[in-house]
């Protein structure tokens, strides 16, 4: 469980978040959604300690993240899995090597043990016969789902997606959905998507917060999302044609 | 100024937090082959041709009968060791490797793979830039002795094309008065400017925000900041063992 209590963040006297508290739950797919430029991945930073609060803390599994020093953060930090928006694989590196990187720098495990593991996470997330490519030489729908492999591999107790499926056609997208919202349930592990995308909500948001302007307008589940009279969240997620038919 | 105390902070995170012995042995290893094979080429080149423009130079101002010929060749030897082959190789360097460094960090902070490296709980900057300053210290100074015997060795075979002077006047220039302190003037100058060349564009490219235009303004900032301290720094040290 990951709890945020207060957090307020700033650029330049511009104020980008304002005083957000949330709880994010064990064994559940948390959603963080909200349009374009709302600070959700600033917000998604402040969490992982990309970026500093101005205030608030961060606390995982009580564990106080944001206002410990170095060592307790980098102990934290061991247990974290990311997907950036990006993918952001190492592009000097093979989609193997890229899999593997936690597992050298992190663990001590052997070679075949490491090979095993990573194979593993690949099947996982449905990639065989990629690994000597190189990330320039997959699409963008690998690139994420190595991405994944990768924010996986080390057994995270807690998993950060931004944007898993921002650039992906429809039914990839619901693939790496599902993919996520398995990966937390066999693991029992916290994890944390950012996304703007609806079907999303609807395919896997357990628990969802929605965001306006650096602020949490709405919290509560896919199920209750389409009768609120928060007349901001209501813009959002009727923001389709197709949804406002079926509303 | 703001800007030199956010340096120095940067190369104090350098040694905190790091990783094992053997990454980094493995780490500055590749580096090497990139700093300091890569560039071999365009050493050779560049100081083969310098060789034979300074000597032919050299000649044509040195033309009083008054002046023995092998002066000529003693003069090429103190140009080089002492300023062409650390200062202008420096300026080479820092054109190809500095450059290199500042787009390669730059490139990888824009698209979150710096990021990536922190969220595993990786001090990045000092795992991506700590092996590129040790290797590029270690292997600049052998890029210097290579490029003087080069330049020398260049002035040489002109001189003997050219008829400018015989070989055996140059080889004698180039044993008169020979002062070896200016062999480690040279390496302890080598050793200066290659970390200031691979701190200071590793410093502009780790910390590039932006996107691909920002990645190549880096890249520039980075040569040009690098020449400008590199041609302090030879300022500075000139005066302080030589002076
Ligand atoms: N490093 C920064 N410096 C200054 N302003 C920033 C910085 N990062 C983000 N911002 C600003 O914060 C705001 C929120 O950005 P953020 O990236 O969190 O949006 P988002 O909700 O993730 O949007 P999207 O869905 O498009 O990714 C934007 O207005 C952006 O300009
Ligand atoms: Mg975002």
């Amino acid at each position: 469980m990951i709890e945020i209590s207060r957090i307020s963040k700033s650029f330049g006297g511009k104020e980008i978040l304002s005083d957000i508290s949330a709880t994010f739950e064990k064994g559940k797919t948390n959603l963080i959604i909200g349009s374009s430029g709302t600070g959700k991945s600033v917000l998604l930073k402040c969490i992982v300690g990309l970026l500093r609060p101005d205030t608030g803390d961060v606390l995982y599994d009580g564990r106080n993240f944001t206002n410990s020093d170095k060592e307790i953060q980098t102990d934290i930090r061991r247990e974290m899995g990311m997907l950036f928006q990006g993918s952001a694989l190492f592009d000097s590196m093979t989609v193997e090597q890229n899999v593997m990187f936690p597992l050298n720098i992190l663990t001590k495990m052997k070679s075949d043990e490491k090979l095993d593991r990573v194979n593993f996470c690949l099947e996982r997330v449905g990639l065989e016969n990629v690994n000597k490519l190189m990330p320039s030489e997959i699409s963008g729908g690998m690139k994420k789902r190595v991405g994944i492999a990768r924010s996986i591999v080390n057994k995270p107790n807690y998993l950060f997606c931004d944007e898993p499926n921002s650039g992906l056609d429809p039914q990839t997208s619901i693939l790496i959905d599902d993919l996520i919202k398995e990966i937390t349930v066999e693991n029992d592990i916290t994890t944390v998507v950012v996304t703007h995308d609806m079907n999303s909500v609807m395919e896997i948001g357990d628990k969802v917060m929605f965001m306006y302007k650096g602020k949490k307008l709405w919290e509560g589940s896919n199920q209750n999302i389409t009768d609120t009279d928060v007349k901001e969240l209501n813009d959002f997620v009727f923001a389709n044609r197709m949804m406002q038919q079926i509303k | 100024m703001q800007n030199f105390g956010k340096f120095l902070i940067f190369i104090g995170q350098l040694f905190v937090r790091r990783e094992t012995f053997v990454t980094y042995v493995r780490l500055t290893l590749n580096e090497c082959i990139n700093v300091g094979y890569n560039s071999l080429f365009i050493v050779s080149i560049v100081s083969l041709f310098m060789g034979a423009v300074t000597t032919i130079q050299t000649a044509f101002n040195l033309v009083s009968p008054l002046i023995p010929a092998p002066v000529i060749s003693l003069v090429v030897r103190d140009m080089t060791i002492l300023e062409l082959a650390p200062t202008i190789i420096a300026i080479i360097y820092a054109g190809k490797v500095g450059s290199n460094i500042a787009g390669e960090l730059g490139t990888m902070r824009i698209t979150e793979q710096i990021d990536a490296l922190e969220v595993m709980g990786i001090n990045a900057a000092s795992y991506l830039v700590l092996p590129k300053i040790i290797a590029s210290v270690l292997m600049y100074p052998m890029l210097v002795v290579l490029s003087g015997f080069l330049t020398i060795w260049g002035g040489y075979v002109t001189s003997l094309l050219t008829g400018v002077m015989t070989g055996t006047d140059y080889i004698i220039g180039i044993r008169m008065e020979f002062i070896p302190f200016n062999v480690a003037f040279a390496l302890i100058k080598a050793v200066v400017f290659a970390f200031l060349i691979a701190a200071i564009s590793a410093f502009k490219g780790f910390y590039t925000s932006g996107g691909a235009l920002e990645v190549g303004q880096s890249s520039t900032a980075a040569v040009v900041s690098s020449c400008i301290a590199v041609l302090l720094a030879d300022y500075l040290l000139a005066q302080l063992l030589l002076g």
